[in-house]
């Protein structure tokens, strides 16, 4: 079973999904993403899934149980370079991804989260 | 290198459930698909997948050309000898802006795909055949 | 059975020539050019009949696979004579009028079994109806094809979508919007968004005549994807009715931002992105 790589970027954490992720990989991210957030006190989460052709109901909730649990632990999670055909399947799907942040790309998201940082940092 | 025009794949694990997306796709661009019809009929294939394994207890997929009025499509069957839902029309019932996912995300993915068809009953195990047309 | 299909088979190897000509004269295919090309169509035919029959086709069950590669020959052929503009009537009677040569051969033929004459005419029959018929319904599948793609190509004429300025996208949205001219500008939109990076694409609606339950979906999926990609979306050119009949039907727009007039959406994105206009005089 692969085990998907998580990077540290400062207190941001990095994530690529680049393999069609079979149910326990997804599950085992979202474990070890909380355990790192934890452990780095990191402020934000990048996931960056412009290589995933597909995102079914499974995926979509694992993204929106990533978004939670990082909350929990104050730190911003968001998600970055959605194919547009992955985008029309969501919404025909009726996937909301309610509470996931989202951005067109790595450039994007990585502002997103310097703001959500300032604010946070500003007691907002 | 051409599929097989009819072939059955296994539901009794989660690689299984990688296996069938990848081989939806394999049979999606056989029939060259548009891209967006692809994504939809994979995503299709791995929520009703998913579903044979978890909610039916394991089963197998089944795939076949097909072909209508000189136009030609993807048959694909999800079937199981699991418990088989009781009501099916409340199964098949939801807005399309409701999306905590839970269920069996049935009313999804019929929106995904052209036609559905779902034989089901309590004992019975269910079966759930879509197709997507070129 | 067997005898019968064996005297067809047999017409159809050793008199193949003639059977064609006589299939050409009948379909008034007179022309030089036109009758060499019908002619390599034709046998392409006979021989695959042939095959059917070989492999034992029965003109009872057409869609089993032994009639496959007639099928998919008849089915070219429609397109090919659809594509040029003739007509379902005359395509369907090309196949027809191979009946009259054959059953000419079979006479021939058979002339000393009139029992077998009967069943051969009756399969031959059959078959070549069946022919027929297919190619009158793959002839109108190609037909729609044909109108369905020049359909899209106006679409992509009608429905641009423009750079306003760094980073804002719009699109005018006219005519009557469907499900299926929707799934078309999505597409081509969040793609142009991914491309461009824009964070903002504005749909003008002014060109749309109503906005109904089932437009105002339509419209609404455009947004739900294109806030999943990261972005945003503003809907322009909403005329004083179209807002009543919003209100009127309940529908919810879900907080999308609305604005009358291409200008106010411009104005407001640029707002949004950043941007503050001067004059400079």
């Amino acid at each position: 079973m692969d085990r998907i790589p998580i990077l540290r970027m400062g207190d941001i954490l990095l994530v690529t999904i680049q393999v069609d992720m079979q149910d326990q990989t997804a599950l085992q991210l979202q474990d070890d993403l909380a355990g790192q957030i934890a452990k780095t006190g990191a402020s934000g989460v990048m996931i960056d899934i412009s290589a995933l052709e597909i995102v079914d109901s499974f995926v979509g909730r694992m993204l929106t149980s990533i978004s939670g649990i990082a909350r929990i632990l104050s730190a911003t999670t968001v998600v970055v370079g959605m194919q547009p055909a992955v985008a029309i399947t969501l919404v025909e799907l009726g996937l909301s991804l309610e509470g996931v942040r989202t951005a067109l790309n790595v450039e994007r998201g990585m502002e997103m989260l310097r703001r959500a940082r300032l604010e946070n940092a500003l007691g907002r | 290198m051409a599929a097989d025009p009819t072939g059955t794949l296994p539901l009794l694990s989660e690689q299984n459930i990688v296996a069938s997306r990848q081989m939806v796709r394999v049979l999606c661009q056989e029939l060259k698909l548009s891209l967006v019809d692809q994504t939809k009929m994979i995503t299709a294939a791995s929520e009703l997948s998913r579903n044979a394994l978890i909610h039916g207890g394991g089963g197998r997929m089944r795939w076949e050309f097909v072909e209508r009025n000189g136009r030609r499509g993807l048959l694909l069957h999800f079937e199981d000898e699991g418990p088989g839902i009781e009501d099916i029309a409340l199964a098949l019932t939801d807005g399309w802006t409701s999306g905590n996912g839970m269920g069996l995300g049935l009313p999804g993915s019929k929106r995904l795909v052209n036609d559905f068809e779902i034989q089901s009953a309590p004992g019975a195990g269910t079966r759930v055949s879509i197709t997507k047309w070129k | 059975m067997k005898n019968d299909h064996e005297a067809l088979r047999a017409t159809l190897r050793e008199e193949e020539n003639d059977v064609l000509e006589g299939w050409l004269d009948e379909a008034r295919v007179s022309e030089p050019g036109a009758r060499r090309a019908a002619k390599a169509e034709g046998g392409e035919l006979l021989r695959q009949l042939d095959g059917v029959l070989a492999a034992g086709g029965d003109a009872e069950r057409f869609e089993a696979s032994e009639w496959t590669p007639l099928r998919d020959t008849l089915a070219n052929l429609s397109r090919t004579r659809a594509a040029k503009g003739e007509s379902a009537g005359d395509t369907s009677l090309f196949v027809l009028a191979l009946k009259k040569p054959l059953f000419a051969a079979l006479q021939r033929r058979l002339a000393d079994d009139p029992a077998g004459m009967a069943r051969a005419l009756w399969t031959l029959s059959a078959a070549v109806d069946m022919l027929a018929q297919h190619t009158v319904t793959t002839f109108q599948q190609a037909r729609e094809d044909i109108i369905r793609r020049q359909q899209e190509e106006l679409l992509e004429l009608s429905t641009p979508v423009v750079k306003l300025w760094d980073g804002v996208l719009a699109v005018p949205m006219i005519g009557v919007l469907d499900s299926g001219r929707t799934q078309m500008v999505m597409e081509a939109l969040l793609q142009r968004i991914v491309e461009t990076g824009s964070g903002i694409a504005i749909i003008d609606i002014t060109g749309v005549p109503t906005v109904d339950t089932l437009v105002a979906q339509h419209l609404l999926k455009t947004v739900t994807a294109i806030r999943l990609m990261g972005a945003d979306c503003i809907i322009s050119g909403i005329r004083p009715q179209i807002a009543q009949t919003i209100v009127h039907l309940g529908i919810d727009l879900q907080g999308v931002q609305t604005k009358a007039s291409l200008a106010d959406a411009l104005a407001l994105a640029l707002k949004q992105t950043g941007w503050r206009i001067e004059r400079t005089a």
